[in-house]
């Protein structure tokens, strides 16, 4: 530790005020701060402080991905392989995965944190760790055969004019990681949508056939290839991090536990989801034809990027509702909305994702309302003394 | 008493140095200082000049704004040095204390029989005044307002603060003639919020009593009044401190202004944390000497969530300190120190983040470091888990921030102090300077409202 300390404090003077380096100050600081928790004492305020910082938040929301990242990776490889035929190992599985994988990440983060460093270089100020979640969402929610100069231009769609354009992190409308999606699905619709990109290189390989539940159903095929057993556990194709409910609930328990994500956005999304499935499965009777409609409520919740959508999603604390009161509604409308979209409009079967980017824009009205009634209390108060 | 009030929301942090209940008067000092920094708001206008010989209760200065609120000498001896800052403010008036202290006769009188102008004359001719503070914007108390209620808070919560219920039960006829002066004051109640241990605090006459428990920031006067009687736009409460009601109590009691106090001397860096008998203004050397681990240490007047630092121990005590805290300095580094559960043993933290939440009981030794780096404000519902207002303290912050009055008005500013966002400043995960913040908003609204 005392080497690299040492190291560090010999380059440090290039970047202080009045050093030769000092404009690139941002950018040193964040690799010394994300090796060092810096030695800066309190000023004023508070003398002692929480042992929690940004860093920490962020880096536990990573923690909570990593079990639906590892098994997202070993479901490509599983896909791959016993649509043609083949039977592989678990070690095949996770490799072909991985390495069809690690380049998305590694392309998420290096051109995110690329225009992160820019950005924080060019305004003179430190470089926040916003990103550091936002660049391992993006490739959990893609398919895995986009081409790597898409998902980098989704990338820098999403951090210039979906985050920086605001003022960056804490300051953004909507959630960097869906206006990627968003961004990506309407300019490069064939590589992100249809039967053909959810496993890997089905649209060369005729055997393969990419096509997810969500996509069967919308098509008019009721009969699934896959069980409920298959769903939950994810042995289903579809996004690499969205797959295993299982997976994702194991995030979920993370999360909820450390305190770091709402429960009341997961929970309220989830009953969202449950009542609007519900209820088009009793207009569904009259519809027998419609296999979207009458494809349980329960099910639902469980296929699609639904789990993954509120448990990592809906719950970005810039984008969406802030105020307690507020996290309810706003989850219960993403689950809501999430399912009608899905079920009325099935050229997008992946509602929730456009549910999230449209309660996005309505969670400050939200807030709006929540912190008005506040207010009016206050003043009733006023006119009763 | 009427029904309980629990506080549910909020954090208290155990730290290691607790004061022992024993108390020992502290050497008296050589020299004592005034310093008008501890008064915010308030421009002083010197009556006396160096050389002067003062009593205990001679006027050292007095308010530009109100002539009326003076500011006395808490020794007798010479004024010796008149200390002077940028721009010729005055920093501190130091006076040389003779051996034996003579006081200014104000008269002693049982409050019970005196109208409210003579009560409220003779605080403020001794120096007592500045005790009372005020709500709205946490100042000291304009002498012509008539507050709808005056709220004491027999306790403190915060973290290694005094028990009062210790400290001043020696004290128990003054704390009722100040409760009996203070009454006077105001066409309203005297409150005063206990807490649920038995102590002589249960008898006060002439006051509503009323049990709040809970954690930090229970015992905060602000939180009580909120729950209590929250203050309106324009409405005005006053709130004095048990030992400065004590202080009230010893004039009216013996015609003098007795400027002495209790204060605990805590933290992790005290040989022998336990009490000491203080006077208001003595040089923090003369209590401290030998005591403290003086090595990379942090001595804050005040708790450690709302105190101020003394820079050296050539520096005096604070007119409102009811402890000493100190704190070893964290500036040092730590590698990787923003992985989550890692070092839990040392990193407190309100979140679960660190298993301390696990072993609530352990009493922790923290240091000043920061523990990371100011950002934007990201994380949403941190603020409100340690704020027991019916305010929405994120949104407050940022309407002080921008400096948009109307919503500083709409989300309750006048209903709470700096001392009420200690907690945020120590909870918040993006390091925001929730205390400072809110000072700058209640001197804006100070500024344009009034």
């Amino acid at each position: 530790m005392g080497f690299i300390r040492n190291t560090f404090d010999k380059y440090k003077p290039l970047f202080d005020k009045g050093g030769k380096l000092e404009k690139f100050a941002p950018g040193f600081n964040a690799f010394d701060t994300l090796v060092f928790v810096p030695n800066h004492t309190t000023h004023e305020g508070a003398h002692i402080r929480d042992g929690v910082d940004l860093k920490r938040v962020m880096v536990t929301v990573i923690f909570a991905m990593i079990p639906a990242l590892l098994f997202g990776m070993w479901n490509v490889g599983y896909q791959h392989f016993s649509q043609l035929g083949e039977a592989g190992t678990f070690l095949d599985y996770l490799l072909y995965g991985s390495f069809k994988f690690i380049p998305m990440i590694a392309v998420s983060y290096g051109v995110g944190l690329g225009i992160e460093f820019a950005f924080g270089i060019f305004r003179g100020h430190e470089i926040n760790e916003g990103y550091l979640v936002s660049g391992m969402l993006i490739p959990l929610i893609m398919p895995i055969d986009l081409p790597l100069w898409m998902l980098g231009v989704s990338v820098a769609f999403a951090v210039l004019i979906g985050k920086e354009a605001f003022g960056g992190t804490g300051m953004n409308i909507l959630n960097p990681a869906l206006v990627a999606r968003a961004f990506a699905y309407f300019s490069y619709a064939p590589s992100m949508s249809g039967d053909k990109v959810w496993v890997a290189d089905a649209s060369t390989v005729d055997a393969i056939s990419g096509e997810t539940i969500l996509g069967s159903l919308a098509s008019g095929n009721s009969e699934l290839s896959y069980s409920v057993l298959d769903m939950f556990l994810g042995f289903i194709p579809g996004s690499v991090g969205e797959t295993s409910v299982l997976m994702i609930l194991i995030g979920a328990a993370f999360l909820y536990f450390t305190g770091v994500a709402s429960w009341r956005i997961m929970l309220s999304s989830l009953v969202g989801g449950a009542v609007m499935a519900l209820l088009f499965n009793l207009v569904g009777v009259a519809y027998p034809e419609n296999a979207l409609l009458n494809f349980p409520w329960w099910q639902h919740l469980m296929v699609g990027g639904f789990a993954f959508a509120i448990v990592f999603m809906a719950t970005d604390p810039v984008s969406g509702a802030q105020t307690n009161k507020g996290k309810w509604v706003y989850g219960f409308l993403i689950g809501f909305l999430g399912i009608m979209i899905r079920i009325i409009n099935p050229a997008y079967p992946e509602g929730i994702m456009m549910s999230i980017l449209l309660l996005n824009v309505f969670a400050p009205t939200i807030d709006h309302y929540v912190i008005e009634g506040n207010i009016k209390k206050r003043k009733k108060r006023l006119k009763t003394a | 008493m009427s029904e309980d009030i629990r506080i549910k929301k909020g954090l208290s942090i155990k730290l290691k140095g607790k004061a022992e209940e024993a108390i020992s008067a502290a050497p008296r000092s050589r020299i004592f200082a005034i310093q008008p920094k501890d008064f915010h708001g308030i421009t002083p206008k010197l009556t006396v000049k160096v050389g002067a010989e003062v009593s205990v209760g001679t006027v050292l200065f007095y308010s530009k704004s109100n002539e009326q609120i003076k500011f006395t000498s808490p020794v007798s001896g010479t004024v010796s040095e008149i200390k002077r800052g940028a721009k010729r403010r005055i920093l501190k008036v130091v006076i040389e204390a003779k051996a034996e202290d003579d006081f200014v006769d104000f008269g002693k009188e049982d409050p019970k029989g005196l109208s409210k102008e003579q009560v409220l004359t003779k605080i403020l001719d001794s120096g007592c005044w500045p005790f009372v503070n005020q709500r709205p914007y946490d100042v000291i108390a304009n002498p012509a307002d008539e507050p709808k209620a005056i709220f004491i808070s027999s306790f403190d919560t915060a973290p290694l603060a005094s028990n009062y219920g210790f400290s001043i039960k020696e004290q128990e006829a003054a704390f009722q003639a100040g409760v009996n002066a203070l009454s006077k004051l105001t066409q309203g109640n005297v409150h005063l919020s206990v807490n649920n241990t038995p102590t002589f605090f249960d008898k006060t006459e002439n006051a509503v009593l009323q049990n709040v428990t809970g954690k930090h920031p229970a015992g905060n006067v602000g939180v009580q009044i909120s729950k209590i009687a929250p203050i309106n736009q324009g409405e005005k409460v006053w709130t004095v401190n048990p030992q400065d009601v004590v202080i009230i109590g010893n004039l009216f009691l013996t015609g003098e202004f007795r400027p002495y106090r209790t204060i605990a001397l805590a933290g992790s860096e005290v040989a022998a944390p336990q009490y000491y008998q203080v006077t208001l203004g003595q040089e923090v050397a003369s209590l401290l000497e030998g005591k403290i681990n003086e090595d990379n240490t942090r001595i804050i007047s005040g708790n450690v969530l709302t105190g101020a630092t003394i820079a050296s121990k050539d520096e005096f005590l604070g007119f409102y300190s009811n402890e000493i805290s100190v704190i070893p300095e964290g500036n040092e580094y730590r590698m990787f120190g923003w992985i989550p559960f890692v070092g839990s043993g040392k990193i407190h933290s309100a979140s679960r983040t660190s298993f301390s939440w696990l072993s609530s009981n352990k009493e922790y030794t923290l240091n000043t470091n920061m523990n990371g780096e100011e950002r934007a404000m990201v994380v949403t519902g941190e603020m409100e888990k340690v704020f027991p207002m019916d305010i929405f303290p994120m949104q407050l912050l940022k309407a002080v921030m921008a400096n948009d009055i109307e919503k500083m008005e709409n989300l309750g500013i006048y209903e709470v102090a700096p001392e009420d966002f200690a907690l945020i400043d120590y909870a918040s995960s993006s390091k925001v300077e929730a205390q400072k913040i809110i000072r700058e908003g209640l001197d804006l609204m100070i500024n344009e409202v009034g």
